[in-house]
């Protein structure tokens, strides 16, 4: 297990490595980051000026070491914009993003278990087949528009819930809906597929003949093994989820990282760019990393082999 | 890596009749049969474009804004689907926009392909090392937020169609390595390869002779369902202004720009959308059939 531990570990660094050093060269895609900051109006002697209160006239490698220990310190660089520590503006937008993924997963998880459970039971079923079209019609949304449509309907129209900004708890219901809805099919699917596989195993069989009811057997035999599967998904959704709201939260009006990145880029505002695409990369390797340590805690044949 | 697609072949029906089998084969024919018919509908539309559209898609008419569709009352009978907030005729536009969709999306998968097969074999058939580097390669590019670099790199490169393009391919080739890595390490092992090794045959020539053939349909299984995922992903940069420029129409920009008379004229984010939605049913339901025919549970 130890030796398992170490090594996975040390994949998440390397990863983390690489993933940083993309980060840091996005801003020489442009060519010069000097000028992209100055932006189109501005003069040589402005790029001049950005060059040195930056430091990009320093060997590159010189600048990306630095970088890095910078960025192991918790310093993220400053933005222009806002003349603020990139780390401080994070730490402010960081909890819409996490309050609006986190929710979304457990909606959409609430929602598939059951879901997926319902649809192994009698495959091609009526139930399975409804269950397959939530999932063809989600996968072929755009959330972005969704969100729009149900902006209109129930924003506009019904005039249920507020249609931009969250002052109060009704202005995450939209973009939760959205953002679970667009989580779900990945996770019903698998949920379901997962199920069918453990109900045709012998232990089942076993527990059938023993004459246990279909709750008992879903509930106390299957569901445990079923899961399994889906602990890897589960993560990588949740991070996807994470980084994935920046259409949402602009549609939304949510002050979250999302639509931070998103108004950082429109003003060339590049370290907070860099400094959210690094922190939605770390943590969706830190989820990775976790959800491969939980399946070795869960399987004892991971960690074996 | 622990994202290993696992090979399952489902067998849902182990207490099925076999009048429900029957049923499942039709509704597998019918999606492939409904979603390419689709599919081939929108491509004809975007390959006769400029033979269908009634007028440029560019063309402005400031004194005719807002003109509304067809099953609205007050209707100009000159624009089917009226026009939008610079005049110009929606029908047209949304022609053309399936030129915009199926072109990216097209152009997109292939690249991604080349990279991410090329990738795949090399690490599928050589293992080791060489399997150690690429499925790194594969991790590092699954950690990355692939909406946020694309908008980044697509912002500091300057939006053209070509960098659109190039940025989309570079990102997401990850599902053909995978698939191609996992396919090639069971092919390999087998005796046939082992024969053609020994009577002299290069390694590229097995690999592209040999292998690649025999990851051909679930190759293109996973082409059309990437597809599908292009396509949104080039509307949703599109939406957020960091894709296709105006006045290029793209449904994503077309969605953005009726955005601001969301209030009153609601149709004219309905339709791009539908045309979007209509689109990426297609494709999925053709990639769905597509997957249950050649019978191999290619996981997503």
């Amino acid at each position: 297990m130890l030796r398992f531990l170490l090594r996975r570990l040390l994949v998440a660094l390397l990863v983390a490595l690489a993933v940083s050093s993309i980060s840091f060269s996005l801003a020489y895609l442009s060519g010069d980051p000097a000028i992209a900051i100055a932006g189109a109006g501005g003069s040589a002697k402005d790029a001049e000026l950005i060059r040195e209160l930056y430091g990009f006239d320093r060997p590159i490698v010189v600048q990306y070491a630095d970088w890095i220990v910078q960025a192991l310190q918790g310093n993220l660089g400053t933005s222009y914009y806002f003349s603020m520590p990139v780390s401080q503006i994070i730490a402010e937008r960081i909890p819409v993003t996490l309050l609006l993924g986190t929710a979304s997963f457990i909606v959409a998880m609430l929602l598939a278990l059951p879901l997926g459970i319902i649809a192994a039971l009698k495959p091609n079923g009526l139930l399975d087949r409804i269950a397959l079209l939530i999932a063809v019609s989600g996968q072929a949304i755009p959330s972005f528009w969704l969100g729009l449509i149900l902006i209109v309907v129930f924003g506009v129209w019904l005039d249920l819930v507020p249609i931009s900004g969250a002052d109060s708890w009704t202005g995450f219901i939209l973009p939760v809906v959205v953002l679970s809805y667009y989580a779900l099919p990945a996770l019903m699917r698998l949920m379901r597929a997962s199920m069918i596989d453990v109900l045709q195993a012998n232990y089942i069989r076993t527990a059938r003949s023993k004459g246990l009811g279909t709750t008992t057997i879903i509930l106390g035999h299957a569901l445990r093994n079923a899961v399994l599967p889906l602990v890897s998904v589960a993560a990588v959704q949740l991070g996807i989820l994470l980084s994935g709201s920046i259409v949402i939260e602009s549609v939304f009006a949510l002050n979250g990282l999302g639509r931070l990145a998103w108004e950082s880029l429109l003003r060339s505002d590049l370290a907070v760019v860099q400094g959210i695409i690094l922190i939605l990369s770390l943590v969706y390797v830190l989820l990775t990393t976790l959800a491969d340590l939980i399946n070795a805690w869960l399987d004892p044949r991971i960690r074996e082999a | 890596m622990m994202t290993t697609p696992k090979m399952l072949t489902l067998n849902t029906s182990a207490d099925t009749p076999s009048q429900r089998r029957h049923w499942l084969t039709r509704w597998k024919q019918s999606s492939i049969l409904i979603g390419g018919g689709i599919l081939l509908l929108l491509v004809l539309i975007a390959l006769f474009a400029p033979l269908l559209a009634p007028y440029e898609p560019t063309l402005q008419n400031l004194e005719h804004r807002f003109s509304l569709p067809f099953w609205m009352e007050g209707a100009d009978p000159a624009h089917l689907l009226g026009t939008d907030h610079l005049g110009r005729d929606y029908l047209s536009r949304l022609i053309y926009g399936a030129r915009i969709s199926l072109g990216i999306g097209c152009s997109v998968v292939v690249v991604a392909a080349v990279i991410g097969t090329s990738l795949g074999l090399l690490a599928g058939y050589f293992g080791g090392r060489v399997d150690m580097l690429i499925s790194f390669l594969i991790t590092t590019r699954l950690s990355l937020p692939i909406v946020l670099v694309a908008l980044a790199a697509v912002a500091l490169k300057g939006a053209s169609l070509t960098t659109l393009v190039t940025v989309l391919s570079l990102l997401v080739w990850d599902q053909f390595a995978i698939v191609a890595r996992t396919g090639s390490q069971t092919i390999r092992e087998q005796e046939y390869i082992r024969a053609a090794r020994a009577t002299g045959a290069s390694h590229l020539r097995i690999m592209l002779r040999e292998i690649l053939p025999n990851l051909r349909s679930t190759l293109i299984v996973i082409a059309t369902l990437e597809m599908a995922n292009v396509i949104l992903l080039e509307s949703a940069l599109s939406f957020l202004g960091l894709g296709v420029r105006p006045p290029t129409p793209s449904w994503g920009l077309m969605i953005a720009e009726g955005r601001d008379s969301i209030l009153f004229d609601s149709w004219l984010i309905a339709l791009p959308g539908g045309a979007l939605c209509l689109l990426v049913l297609a494709v999925n339901l053709f990639g769905d059939g597509l997957r249950d025919i050649t019978g191999k549970e290619a996981k997503r």
